[in-house]
């Protein structure tokens, strides 16, 4: 009942606001951020009984189903969580309250945008916590269709351009996806969608066949991370998006493909695995240089932080390609949270900027620190944290993920890959001095003000965990550890 | 006391959670508490000093894991050793007393209960770095006095000088962790674990391949080239002094830019495993120290003649701990460890001093340049004579701290000749630019008369701890002299303690060397006996080598900033006209094909449909005019049709006309027919238009 709460509660509240007046536009706002309440505490509810009573075992818990479906195609409502999905569904209940207070800012038709916004919600967390194929993908295709209202109607101004490159680039790898999922289906004896069934079942397949099915949902997933050289359709969506969407896209949905490929792709392929570990930890250190590179040639600070996420999640392509090391999964986990976090924070403080200023160009502003103290601290903190300075989540991540990858892995490709460590702080410094440090032009920023009540409530939160995960990691490792270690085992076999 | 040791690091975490959260308005409150809370730590630094004293050899060590996985640890832990008891206090001590100046210095500062902050937490950091007994506690802390480097050197950010030295700092250090990175993954995937008592027990052993420790032990030693300034990656250092003169005292010449060399010595277990990577590490500390020295001779910026000082006496330290390990690699007694933690100490003492009396004349006289500075001796009764002793000590004048410091690392050189000259050579060019500097500011004529006229003597928060270095510079010292039986010596040791070498010669080479770079520049700058001008004249190509402090800005720009930043605009246009290109490649591709189909559809199949009726329309309309509606018509071609059937049915007429050629006969037929009967109705029409 608790997993499908996490799911239909948001759908009952789109239905809810649905029903609302359209004028009443503020009372739209705190029901739609007061439904997405429920479903966050629920998270983090079943975070912290996770933690106290399942997190020693590997075992699926709060199992619902399999109740049938579609019984002529074994199609199952089937739901299930384990120490990877948990924490994903704290950070999905958290990031979407925390979106939907960012999303004060929007002024029109904000009946429609927290329909939507709670459609997403139902979807995201519907992706993690599916155990049957068909399900699985109805969510992962749900969440498509608000995403594509909430940039193409919400963004800016190349919004439609960037909400069909976003629509169809998913979709394309969604038919590769649908593709391997029926090779599993029809292969597999008797014909199931059960995900933990088709675990068992993949090892068993032949070589090309598991190659064919690993690349096809490789390619899916690899475009919802995005790993390099699909990533181009995130910068477009991230600046054409609304703060919010951002905030989720980064936050959440890039997490999705990581998440899959731990839960599906990997452990289901052993055989593929282990002969494409080298190239996806290839794609990765190439994703980690190249987004950073690039984020140092940008003018636009929300591409760079879109570019800063290319980098980001190449850290975790290289570690997820050293399956056999709990250190280096650990490292998979603890970046998707950590991205989730900082990468959501940055855009939130954009956003709070952008409010303001109206644009988003680095060069136009300096020494924004004399002016927005409190503002310029949390943005440097956010910064430190993104560069992975020790104290913050960030940086538990980058180092787990080093120690793993060099485990297990081509120890020069590793090596190549701490350059990204060096030019992650060479852009996000540049930025922070551009930025924050400097003259300050009075009279073109004299009217800005530091950030407020309602954009504190937003961003501490996040800083609060973001120092806390970095400070005192052990309780989440201590969730994961006992399913990352059977994961590893299985992915090793 | 030693078990609570972690009270220490602590409470200047306290301290700068309590200023920022609670103090922030009220800059007297912030600045007392942060210094009670330092100097608290700083009495608590004593104890656990004293405590060790006499408990040589048992080190206290406790950690608890932050991560678990499997056998994966990380962990946070303190290791009290006679080396940290000893940085306790040295950091503790020199804290206190900055804190203290800085309530003058700073006074009127609009960021003042900030700066404090940020001293606090710079010290958690640093005691943090201190206290730590496995790499990776290390590498935090190591990381975190980085980045409150960052904040002081841009605590002034609206300069943009002050805004570029900050990021260079960061990045510049970066660099050098890269190195401390790789060889932290090399640590974990040969030895397993962090911690340094267990690394160090299976290098000690060769549980290790050589080749491996030396990669590994160069690696580590990379973030201490960064974090010290050692050449390549000095170049940060200089420019870090665009950060307030506290700042520079304390981190970037006592503290945080020694523990690159307090980690070599902590490491040291490490390099002693290999000769190969202990002399690169002597050959890094004799360059950089030969090279930075040679830059503070001609400098004119006091606050940049010091920096470049500290470079060239980290350089020594740096130097004194390589060759210890290549001495000790090769089976050879060496003072190296002791040399270099001793001169650590010691150094940090007078640098602070210096650094503080330089503030103290820049609060006078409002300038950096001491050209515009001169017979400040008279305005600055207090800061002139402590500056002096500074500079004493520096020199290595006789029975000064620096002196006995400086002589055990020419004492480590024996053995080494080469390194025995550039030694002696550094020692002097010393004397001489820090005697260069006092001469200058201090002695002779006012050259620029308003800086001379407004200079005054600080107030005595500025003072007072400069009395209390002035002590140590001189005092500090005599902790390791032949007459306390080389006490520093035999308690932080490295596996032995002091071992006897030729005291009385050395004094007598280094007093002789320290005391003619002293003379040369008192000739120089106050008898004029010898042109400083002429000289500069002379030797113009290296007076413009060492004036550009080599070149490396122009080169390090040119080199890798400059390429970089364009790489990563190619990397860009790559993105946006190759990737993105493809992409939107595709989708024109595809909306192409997209119009080819719809042309097919509407010309082709669509054709084909409309066509179909198209033909059943026109046939229509030419077949409608069978329908006449006149019985006879009718019945004539009902007639002849069933004349030309019997007619064939009979073969009566002898024509042998197939099915096929029949039907077209018949539809001809029928249309001409039809077309006639067209005319015959038109023509009935007319007439009965006509009739009417």
């Amino acid at each position: 009942m608790i997993l499908s709460s996490l799911i239909f509660i948001p759908i009952i509240g789109m239905i809810i606001v649905m029903l609302l007046p359209k004028e009443k536009e503020d009372l739209i706002r705190y029901t739609a951020v007061g439904i997405s309440i429920i479903p966050m505490l629920v998270s983090f509810w079943l975070t912290y009984d996770y933690f106290v009573n399942f997190s020693g075992s590997a075992a699926m818990a709060y199992m619902e189903g399999p109740f049938s479906w579609i019984p002529s195609l074994n199609v199952n409502y089937h739901l299930g969580v384990d120490g990877i999905s948990v924490p994903m569904l704290a950070l999905t209940g958290l990031l979407t309250t925390i979106s939907l207070i960012a999303s004060f800012s929007i002024k029109f038709r904000i009946k429609e945008y927290s329909a939507f916004f709670l459609l997403l919600e139902a979807g995201m967390m519907g992706v993690f916590v599916a155990l049957d194929f068909f399900l699985f993908y109805v969510f992962w295709e749900i969440m498509l269709v608000p995403m594509y209202f909430l940039i193409g109607v919400w963004g800016g101004p190349r919004k439609e351009y960037a909400a069909i490159k976003f629509f169809l680039y998913t979709l394309f790898g969604s038919i590769f996806m649908l593709v391997a999922i029926l090779i599993m289906y029809f292969t597999s004896d008797p014909h199931t969608l059960n995900m933990l069934e088709l675990i068992e079942h993949g090892g068993t397949l032949s070589y090309t066949l598991q190659m064919v099915c690993f690349i096809f949902f490789f390619i899916a997933f690899a475009i919802k991370v995005p790993v390099w050289p699909f990533h181009t359709w995130l910068p477009d969506a991230h600046v054409q998006a609304p703060t919010a969407v951002s905030v989720i896209l980064a936050a959440v949905l890039l997490k999705m493909g990581t998440y899959a490929m731990l839960r599906i792709n990997w452990p289901m392929f052993p055989d593929a695995l282990h002969s494409l570990s080298f190239w996806i930890a290839l794609l990765g250190v190439i994703g980690i240089i190249y987004g950073a590179l690039v984020s140092l040639a940008q003018k636009d600070l929300k591409k760079l932080v879109a570019y800063s996420s290319v980098s980001h999640m190449g850290y975790c392509m290289l570690a997820l390609a050293a399956y056999s090391s709990t250190t280096a999964m650990a490292g998979v986990m603890f970046q998707m949270i950590s991205h989730g976090l900082i990468t959501g924070a940055l855009f939130l403080m954009v956003g709070v900027l952008y409010d303001r200023a109206h644009t988003r160009e680095i060069a136009a502003f300096g020494g924004l620190g004399a002016k927005l103290p409190v503002y310029t601290a949390l943005m440097l903190m956010f910064s430190m944290a993104a560069l992975g300075l020790p104290g913050m989540s960030g940086f538990v991540a980058e180092f787990m993920i080093f120690v793993g990858a060099f485990s297990q892995l081509n120890q020069y490709l590793v090596g190549i890959s701490v350059l990204g460590v060096v030019l992650g702080a060479a852009y996000m410094l540049r930025m922070f001095q551009n930025v924050f440090l400097g003259e300050f032009n009075m009279a073109k920023w004299g009217h800005l003000t530091d950030i407020n009540g309602r954009e504190l409530l937003m961003v501490v939160p996040l800083a609060v965990l973001t120092l806390a995960v970095g400070i005192y990691p052990k309780p989440l490792t201590d969730l994961m550890s006992a399913t990352l270690e059977n994961l590893v085992q299985i992915m090793s076999r | 006391m030693t078990e609570h040791a972690y009270l220490i690091v602590l409470l200047p975490l306290f301290s700068f959670l309590t200023i920022v959260f609670a103090l922030r308005w009220k800059e007297q409150v912030s600045a007392v508490f942060s210094v009670g809370m330092i100097a608290t730590s700083l009495i608590m630094s004593i104890m656990v000093l004293i405590e060790t004293l006499g408990h040589q050899g048992d080190y206290y060590a406790a950690a608890f894991s932050i991560v678990e996985l499997g056998a994966f640890k990380l962990q946070l832990g303190m290791l009290i050793d006679p080396l940290t008891a000893m940085m306790l206090v040295v950091v503790t001590s020199i804290g206190t007393c900055v804190e203290i100046y800085s309530i003058g210095y700073m006074k009127d500062d609009p960021r003042f209960s900030r700066f404090f902050a940020y001293l606090s937490l710079f010290l958690f950091s640093m005691l943090g770095l201190v206290i730590s007994d496995n790499f990776f506690m290390t590498f935090i802390f190591w990381e975190l006095v980085g980045l409150t480097s960052y904040l002081l050197i841009g605590f002034w950010f609206e300069k943009k000088s002050a805004a570029d030295a900050c990021k260079k700092a960061f990045l510049t250090t970066r660099v050098g962790d890269l190195g401390f990175i790789v060889g932290l993954l090399m640590i974990m995937y040969y030895c397993g674990t962090f911690n340094y008592a267990e690394v160090f027990t299976m290098i000690g052993a060769g549980a290790v391949p050589s080749g491996i420790v030396t990669i590994l032990a160069i690696g580590v030693f990379c973030g201490a080239v960064g974090k010290s300034a050692q050449f390549p990656l000095h170049a940060w250092l200089p420019d870090a002094m665009e950060g307030p003169t506290p700042v520079s005292a304390i981190v970037h010449s006592a503290t945080m830019v020694a523990a690159g060399v307090y980690l070599v010595a902590r490491t040291m277990s490490i390099f002693i495993a290999s000769a190969e990577a202990s002399m690169v590490v002597a050959v890094i500390g004799i360059a950089t120290s030969l090279m930075a020295a040679t830059i503070a001779l001609v400098q004119v910026d006091i606050k940049r003649i010091l920096a470049y000082s500290t470079i060239s006496q980290l350089g020594y330290m740096i130097m004194a701990l390589g060759l210890y390990g290549v001495d000790t690699a090769n089976g050879h007694h060496s003072p190296g460890f002791y040399a270099g933690t001793f001169h650590l100490m010691t150094h940090a003492f007078f640098k602070s001093l210096l650094f503080m009396g330089a503030g103290s004349v820049i609060h006078a006289v409002h300038t950096n340049d001491i050209m515009e500075m001169g017979g400040l001796w008279k305005k600055m009764k207090y800061t002139a004579p402590v500056f002096l002793i500074g500079s004493l000590s520096i020199a290595g004048f006789p029975l000064t701290s620096g002196f006995f410091s400086k002589d055990e690392i020419v004492a480590t050189t024996f053995g080494h000749p080469v390194f025995t000259v550039l030694t002696l050579l550094i020692a002097f060019m010393t004397a001489f630019y820090m005697w260069r500097l006092c001469f200058l500011t201090f002695f002779g004529e006012p050259r620029v008369a308003h800086r001379y006229e407004h200079a005054h003597e600080s107030p005595n928060t500025m003072t007072y701890p400069l009395f209390f270095l002035a002590f140590m510079a001189i005092f500090a010292g005599w902790t390791g002299i032949p007459a306390l039986k080389h006490g520093f010596a035999s308690f932080v040791a490295h596996g032995e303690g002091y071992v006897p070498h030729a005291d009385w010669v050395n004094y007598i080479v280094s007093s002789i060397v320290g005391l003619s770079g002293i003379g040369l520049a008192y000739l120089m700058y106050i008898k004029k006996s010898i042109s400083a001008d002429k000289i500069a004249e002379k030797f113009k190509p290296l007076y413009n080598l060492f004036w550009n402090k080599w070149y490396f800005d122009e080169i390090y720009q040119a080199a890798i900033i400059d390429p970089i930043m364009t790489f990563g605009r190619w990397m860009w246009t790559f993105d946006g006209k190759i990737i993105d290109g493809a992409v939107n490649g595709m989708a024109t591709l595809t909306m192409w094909w997209a119009d080819v189909k719809m042309w097919i559809d509407k010309w082709i199949i669509d054709g084909a449909v409309n066509g179909a009726g198209f033909i059943v329309r026109m046939a229509g309309s030419v077949l409608k005019y069978l329908q006449t509606g006149r019985m006879q018509f009718y019945l004539i071609l009902s007639m002849i049709l069933v004349i030309v059937m019997i007619l064939l049915k009979f073969e009566i007429a002898h024509i042998n006309i197939e099915w096929p050629s029949m039907t077209v006969i018949f539809i001809i037929a029928v249309l001409a027919l039809s077309i006639a009967s067209r005319f015959v109705s038109e023509d009935a029409n007319q007439e009965s238009e006509n009739e009417k």
